[in-house]
């Protein structure tokens, strides 16, 4: 018995010692907020473990409204949102924020329709009308006019959305703002909004699942869920009038168009940006941290994380069908980073 | 908690006598006992262990009492700001909308309540049959089988059951059964319209499948009680296998079959997860049921996570707090319908 006892306590204390080396430079760093850029986020934070063992970070993805009110709490040592903060919201946090983009994506528009197994094209004022129910079929004679030789069925479309509030909607929607005064009237821009029509699945996964199962579906999806489960996308008619496909290279290509107005204000929503190869429905997330970093070691480490993620973790963004950001972006945040104070 | 409201009405059918029997061998046999052996000077010592041992379980009771009030004391606390501006217009309104920030709970009230009288339409007449069949007929080696299988079903995730809906269930109702409704009871306003697969019929479906393990295992538990006297009785008296059914155990389980439908709406009307893959999330008041719809539930699962304004997050809540209140209120009834028919 006590033999026993004593086995048990040596393998405890020798497993204790195991879990704990390095126990005492072991920085941890914790975060919370958006699902959209996760499986990045995931990615970066064990390829920096890797790169620094003492460095550990943790993220809950537990959506932006939650990661905005956790840094607010200061339960967090970042926040991550895919709608940045609105300058009423940024007053509203306890100290001055910064709002750093790290990465876009975008929006595919994708349909299943079984005689057209890729390659269908929608203008602007087509897509509105799509999702405003206002165009019913798919032989409606608008979208064969931009699909010549497509040979369109005669299926109702049945329209599916987000039915959990996501960044996805927000940029989706905000992207019909723009493009439709109608759209913008009626249903507006946000992370749920009310749809005229159509179903909600829950998540990218609902979504997908939806049209692949629904002849005659057309929905909205992060593009890398479109590109994981083989959902053909439509080509969409940008500013310039071209027809481009989603991809991190067109989008990486909207968000060069639009260095100016980023470089004034990176809350600046990149949907419809001008430019010859620019996909037009694409977002940032950002990440949220404080200027004043009251821990020191923390701080320290926080900034030289933003740092790595900024140059060799853009990198490892197309892999994962993110858009990495445009050298000028990436500049403006390494400005940005440098004026945090780490006391 | 539901269990403890139910447990009392189950235990009135009939087993009264034996009831009595438990309490007196409960009460009498352990003070025997101690009068008999132990030594007067252990006694105090066990006295005091017996008050304690029941402080500790008035404690546990008082505990329960304690969360249903600060669950209740939470969500008003949480929805006032909803109830402030909305007032009863919430619970009349029809539009969902968080961009403009009008919110009205009707739509997902009706669904709550219409996916949940489906289940029950489904699920008591064959509940109710399996239970006794197992009780009156099955010969024993089956009804062994079939209880463990109905108890399996109770085990089953949400999730699964959800999936099992979006991949199994809807194909097949999409291909099988709707277009059998739509032309045999198409004349219908319930079937009229495209089926799309999701739907307040496929989320009655779903409901069915999970609340029939509840109800048929407490209605067995409620048959089982029964004495078989009375159904002997009736027998002797030259009535049939069925009129001993209707006249001896039907009619002393009614209150405890009660029971065990309450128990099982009370599931139906909180299930989450599997209602909201298949109930198609469109907050819409539509008399079709093949047109999706939307639940309580489940438009606090899919919008809580990325709600940011105070209102929106304050809506949410009164969702909350009126799907503790529609379970209140089912409860409620179904108790006063007890007492009714059993005094």
């Amino acid at each position: 018995m006590n033999k026993a006892l004593k086995i048990l306590a040596f393998a405890g204390l020798s497993m204790a010692t195991v879990l704990c080396q390095g126990c005492g430079d072991t920085i941890k760093l914790n975060g919370a907020g958006a699902t959209f850029p996760y499986p990045l986020y995931s990615k970066w934070f064990s390829e920096y473990h890797k790169l620094r063992p003492n460095v550990q970070i943790n993220y809950q993805s537990i959506g932006s409204g939650g990661g905005i009110q956790q840094i607010k709490a200061k339960t967090v040592d970042f926040g991550a949102s895919d709608a940045p903060l609105t300058t009423e919201e940024e007053k509203s946090m306890p100290g001055e924020v910064l709002q750093i983009p790290t990465t876009a994506g975008s929006v595919a528009v994708v349909y299943n329709l079984s005689g057209v197994p890729s390659g269908l094209k929608l203008t602007q004022n087509v897509l509105a009308d799509l999702f405003l129910g206002k165009i019913k079929k798919w032989n409606d004679p608008r979208i064969a006019a931009v699909n010549p030789g497509v040979s369109l069925p005669d299926l109702p479309v049945a329209i599916v959305h987000r039915s959990d509030g996501s960044g996805t909607t927000y940029i989706f929607t905000d992207y019909l703002a723009k493009i439709s005064e109608e759209f913008s009237k009626t249903v507006g821009r946000g992370k749920s909004v009310n749809w005229p029509m159509g179903i909600g699945g829950k998540g990218n996964e609902g979504v997908a699942g939806q049209v692949k199962q629904t002849p005659g579906a057309l929905g909205y999806l992060e593009f890398a869920y479109a590109v994981q489960n083989k959902l053909p996308y439509v080509a969409l008619q940008n500013k310039r009038g071209k027809f481009v496909d989603p991809s991190p290279e067109t989008t990486t290509a909207a968000l060069a168009a639009l260095n100016k107005e980023l470089q004034k204000d990176v809350r600046f929503s990149v949907t419809d940006a001008p430019g010859e190869n620019s996909y037009p429905i694409s977002g940032l997330t950002y990440l949220i941290v404080y200027k004043d970093q009251k821990d020191p070691k923390k701080g320290k480490i926080l900034l030289e994380f933003l740092n790595w993620a900024m140059n060799d973790g853009q990198k490892l963004a197309p892999g994962l069908h993110y858009s990495p950001l445009s050298a000028e972006l990436v500049q403006e945040n390494a400005a940005k980073l440098g004026s945090i104070a780490v006391k | 908690m539901r269990v403890a409201l139910i447990h009392p009405l189950i235990k009135r059918t009939g087993e009264g006598d034996r009831n009595r029997l438990d309490s007196i061998t409960l009460t009498q046999i352990p003070q025997e006992k101690s009068e008999r052996a132990v030594p007067s000077l252990k006694q105090k010592s066990r006295f005091n262990a017996e008050r304690l041992f029941k402080g500790i379980l008035l404690l546990f009771s008082l505990l329960i009492l304690l969360i249903v009030l600060a669950i209740f004391f939470e969500l008003i606390r949480s929805s006032s700001l909803s109830l402030k501006t909305f007032g009863f217009s919430f619970v009349t309104g029809r539009v969902w909308d968080p961009v403009k920030e009008i919110y009205g709970a009707l739509p997902f009230i009706y669904g709550t309540v219409v996916s949940s009288l489906i289940a029950m339409a489904i699920s008591i007449p064959v509940s109710l049959g399996v239970a006794l069949f197992l009780t009156e007929w099955a010969p024993l080696w089956m009804r062994t089988i079939v209880s463990f299988l109905v108890e399996l079903l109770a085990a089953i995730p949400s999730v699964i059951y959800g999936l099992w809906g979006i991949f199994v269930m809807i194909p097949f109702l999409r291909t099988n059964v709707a277009p059998f409704l739509q032309e045999t009871f198409g004349f219908l306003p319930l079937f009229d319209g495209p089926f799309y697969g999701v739907s307040l019929l496929s989320a009655g479906l779903i409901l069915s499948i999970m609340v029939l393990p509840t109800i048929t295992a407490v209605s067995r538990e409620v048959f089982l009680a029964v004495p078989q006297e009375l159904r002997e009785a009736v027998l002797a008296l030259g009535g049939t296998r069925w009129e001993s059914i209707r006249l001896a155990v039907l009619k002393m389980s009614r209150s405890g079959i009660i029971g065990a439908v309450v128990l099982g709406l009370g599931r139906a009307l909180g299930e989450t997860m599997a209602v909201t893959m298949v109930i198609g999330n469109r907050p819409e008041i539509v008399a079709s049921l093949f047109s999706p719809g939307y639940s309580l539930a489940s438009v606090i699962a899919n919008e809580f996570s990325e709600a940011t304004t105070p209102l929106y997050l304050s809506a949410l809540a009164e969702c909350g707090l009126i799907l503790l209140a529609v379970t209140f209120v089912v409860n409620g009834l179904a108790r006063l319908l007890v007492r009714k028919k059993s005094a």
